[in-house]
């Protein structure tokens, strides 16, 4: 590697800024208008969530955001780089150094055990070996699952799967972390567990979040900013006022909360990457 | 993804659907086997052809005859056109040295060969005589003979072709079986005498008679060619070795069927049916040869030497053109076996395409989740490529090793059929080295374009798609 980017984008400027986007689908004869017309401009260090009813096009945004669609008109420029415009292959580049995602549905590979799971985009990434193992080892360390490195996600709770996907996410280090319903497949509790960690990747390390979801609660919660989409527009955008730095649930840390800020210490220790 | 990384991932791969993967790959080795059996059969047939060839001495060999040879062999269309008898020239020890000396001729020596009777046991025997130089030890004919050859060029011994041994004991084949065995025959022959009677060409001592006036010849002829006397002769020969083949296959029915060395032959002087016809036209009391058999280093110079021999103005005869229509042969031999054997391969290629795009169906979320981490078309393109080609090599190696089993076995099981018929035992089967790495890098090549299709499709898809839940 290893060139992946670090977090360093300064607070305050743009991260992401989407013009007019849209992404249609044909299917038969109708035409789905996925997302019509979203403009939206998310700063660097921003926690957002994309609120909506299921089909209301907020994963399609996320895919964009993404790279993994391509909008049918419309922009989405990252870091000064319009998606639309980049090759497959640059795209690809993009997802692997800019952008880390996690799913509702984990999608981990059922085949390889967590520490492979983790460092397959160090491979992707061309990392040598010894190197990508020690990341590996380390990003997994961070989400506390150093011990079940060698188990296959099988074996693993939801909770645990969902720390393991999030340990992927940020091993190539990507300024722009973006969720898709992360919290949709486990219980309250987990749920909570895997949220406080990724706010702590947003709080210290500067890292933007984009995160879908169709619970308000989870969104005012966590999130500094509510984006509302109904039928692939966007329908209100506001500041989340009622979060503050004084929130109780930041005070009274729950043990993976505690994880979590010992994984966001690892990461901004220059030494912790080697 | 660097090669080891993709090889890493495409080995864990396969090694997830075993089975299905096995299968494919034993599907590879059938027709990998199947290639490298019907190529190294192709293969051990040329050589076993080859080898006998080499070893007849038919192929290295060119005959030499006078172009006023009546009997003319090798005239051919060429010749008779381009040629008239002024420029032809006698074939005798100066042109035989002169023979000799041209560049890629291994040996040229004289065909001695004349019809003779020989006693045994006071009964004659007319046969035919043919002299052997000492290399002609390694044809094939005095393999497995029995005796052994001529102690030296000299000596005055005699090998017999089985025919004759047979006619000199009085043997016919039994009833139910096809020949006399060679060896029943050694048991009374070898190590007793015979006595051969030949006609020597002396040198004349006395004046030739002047030919009587009124004798029916008008007066004022003149001795014009050599003279010399025939002088008749026997000399007792001892049998050192019966041959059970033919090695004069070649000349039809002026072969020898016994032998003798050749410098014992040459010093005998013996008459030869030609010596008649010569003595009028040659200069001197020099015997002339009616054809000199000349040995080439290599086949592959046989049309060189037969050019040079022509100009000097004599006529040629080889088995260079039957040889070249044999390895034509030989080339279609190959494209046969080449396409039937490939057949196979084929036919097992659609069987990786099937269990790619069965993966791709399989692994289709798989492939969407490392495009959204950052796996590029090329990426999961080379997997694919990857998955095929170590199917393809291992598929490649275990054919190879079963291939070579299947010619084993095929051969063993020959050559007891060969036992029981009485031949010696052949290699026909060949696996060379080549043939291996051929059969392998055909099988790894073949696999790859057999993975193109799936690689294709699965670097096509589209990771919202593949990720959609289902």
């Amino acid at each position: 590697m290893t060139t992946a980017p670090a977090v360093t984008s300064a607070r305050g400027t743009l991260a992401v800024r989407i013009e007019n986007l849209c992404r249609h689908y044909r299917m038969g004869e109708t035409l789905i208008r996925a997302v019509d017309g979203v403009s939206v401009e998310i700063r660097a260090g921003e926690f957002v969530a994309l609120l909506g009813s299921s089909g209301s096009g907020k994963s399609s945004v996320l895919n964009l955001i993404a790279g993994l669609d391509r909008p049918t008109s419309g922009s989405v420029v990252v870091q000064d780089r319009d998606l639309a415009k980049l090759s497959r292959e640059e795209l690809a580049k993009y997802r692997l150094h800019v952008v880390g995602m996690v799913f509702q549905s984990f999608n981990l590979i059922a085949s390889m055990t967590l520490a492979e799971n983790v460092e397959l985009p160090l491979r992707f990434a061309e990392v040598d070996r010894s190197q990508r193992t020690d990341l590996a080892r380390g990003a997994l360390e961070r989400v506390g699952l150093r011990a079940r490195m060698d188990h296959r996600p099988s074996e693993l709770s939801g909770g645990e799967q969902q720390r393991a996907a999030l340990a992927r996410a940020l091993i190539n280090r990507p300024q722009l972390l973006l969720a898709d319903e992360p919290t949709g497949n486990l219980d309250s509790h987990t749920g909570i567990e895997i949220m406080d960690m990724v706010r702590r990747f947003n709080r210290e390390l500067g890292m933007t979040v984009v995160m879908v979801t169709h619970e308000r609660a989870l969104a005012e919660r966590y999130a500094q900013r509510m984006i509302f989409l109904a039928d692939g527009k966007l329908i209100d955008d506001r500041t989340n006022n009622d979060r503050t730095i004084h929130d109780p649930m930041i005070n009274d840390r729950t043990n993976s909360d505690r994880v979590g800020t010992a994984a966001v210490a690892d990461l901004r220790e220059p030494g912790g990457r080697p | 993804m660097k090669i080891p990384d993709l090889t890493e991932l495409a080995l864990r791969n396969l090694r997830e659907s075993l089975l299905r993967n096995s299968l494919t790959t034993v599907g590879i080795s059938v027709g990998v086997a199947s290639l490298v059996a019907m190529l190294s059969l192709g293969i051990g047939l040329q050589q076993l052809f080859s080898r006998r060839l080499a070893k007849s001495g038919l192929f290295d060999t060119v005959l030499v005859t006078s172009r006023r040879d009546v009997r003319g062999m090798g005239r051919d269309r060429d010749d008779r056109d381009r040629t008239t008898p002024a420029e032809s020239r006698v074939l005798d020890e100066a042109a035989r040295q002169e023979i000799e000396r041209l560049p890629n001729v291994l040996e040229a020596y004289p065909d001695i060969r004349f019809p003779t009777e020989l006693r045994y046991d006071d009964k004659p025997h007319l046969t035919m005589i043919s002299a052997l130089p000492s290399s002609a030890k390694s044809n094939e004919a005095f393999e497995g003979m029995q005796g052994s050859f001529f102690s030296s060029d000299t000596a005055a011994e005699v090998i017999l072709q089985k025919t004759f041994a047979e006619e000199l004991v009085g043997k016919s084949p039994a009833r139910g079986v096809d020949e006399v065995n060679v060896a029943d025959l050694a048991k009374p022959l070898l190590g007793q005498q015979l006595t051969m009677l030949y006609s020597q060409r002396a040198p004349s001592s006395t004046p030739p008679l002047a030919p009587a006036t009124g004798a029916g010849v008008s007066a004022g002829e003149d001795l014009i060619g050599a003279s010399y006397s025939v002088v008749s002769r026997e000399l007792k020969l001892k049998i050192v070795g019966i041959c059970d083949q033919d090695p004069e296959s070649m000349r039809g029915p002026t072969r020898g069927k016994v032998f003798l060395p050749l410098k014992l032959a040459q010093s005998l002087h013996v008459m030869q049916p030609t010596d008649l016809r010569e003595v009028s036209r040659a200069g001197s009391d020099q015997p002339v040869y009616s054809s000199v058999s000349v040995r080439v280093k290599n086949p592959a110079q046989v049309q060189l030497v037969e050019d040079a021999v022509k100009k000097m103005g004599f006529g040629t005869f080889s088995i260079l053109d039957a040889s070249r229509g044999l390895q034509l042969v030989f080339r279609v031999l190959y494209a046969f076996l080449f396409i039937f054997g490939s057949l196979a391969l084929i036919v097992s290629c659609i069987g990786i395409v099937n269990t790619l795009v069965m993966a791709i169906l399989e692994r289709r979320r798989e492939i969407g989740i490392m495009k959204a981490i950052g796996a590029s078309d090329g990426d999961v393109k080379k997997l694919f490529f990857a998955e095929a080609g170590a199917m393809g090599i291992l598929g490649g190696i275990v054919g190879v090793v079963l291939g070579w089993a299947i010619g084993q076995l095929i051969n063993f099981g020959t050559n007891i059929w060969l036992k029981s018929q009485s031949f010696p035992p052949e290699h026909f089967w060949a696996v060379p080295w080549w043939l291996v790495a051929l059969a392998i890098g055909f099988s790894f090549l073949v696999s790859l374009v057999s993975g193109l299709y799936p690689a294709g499709r699965a670097a096509r898809l589209d990771p919202v798609q593949a990720l959609r839940y289902e």
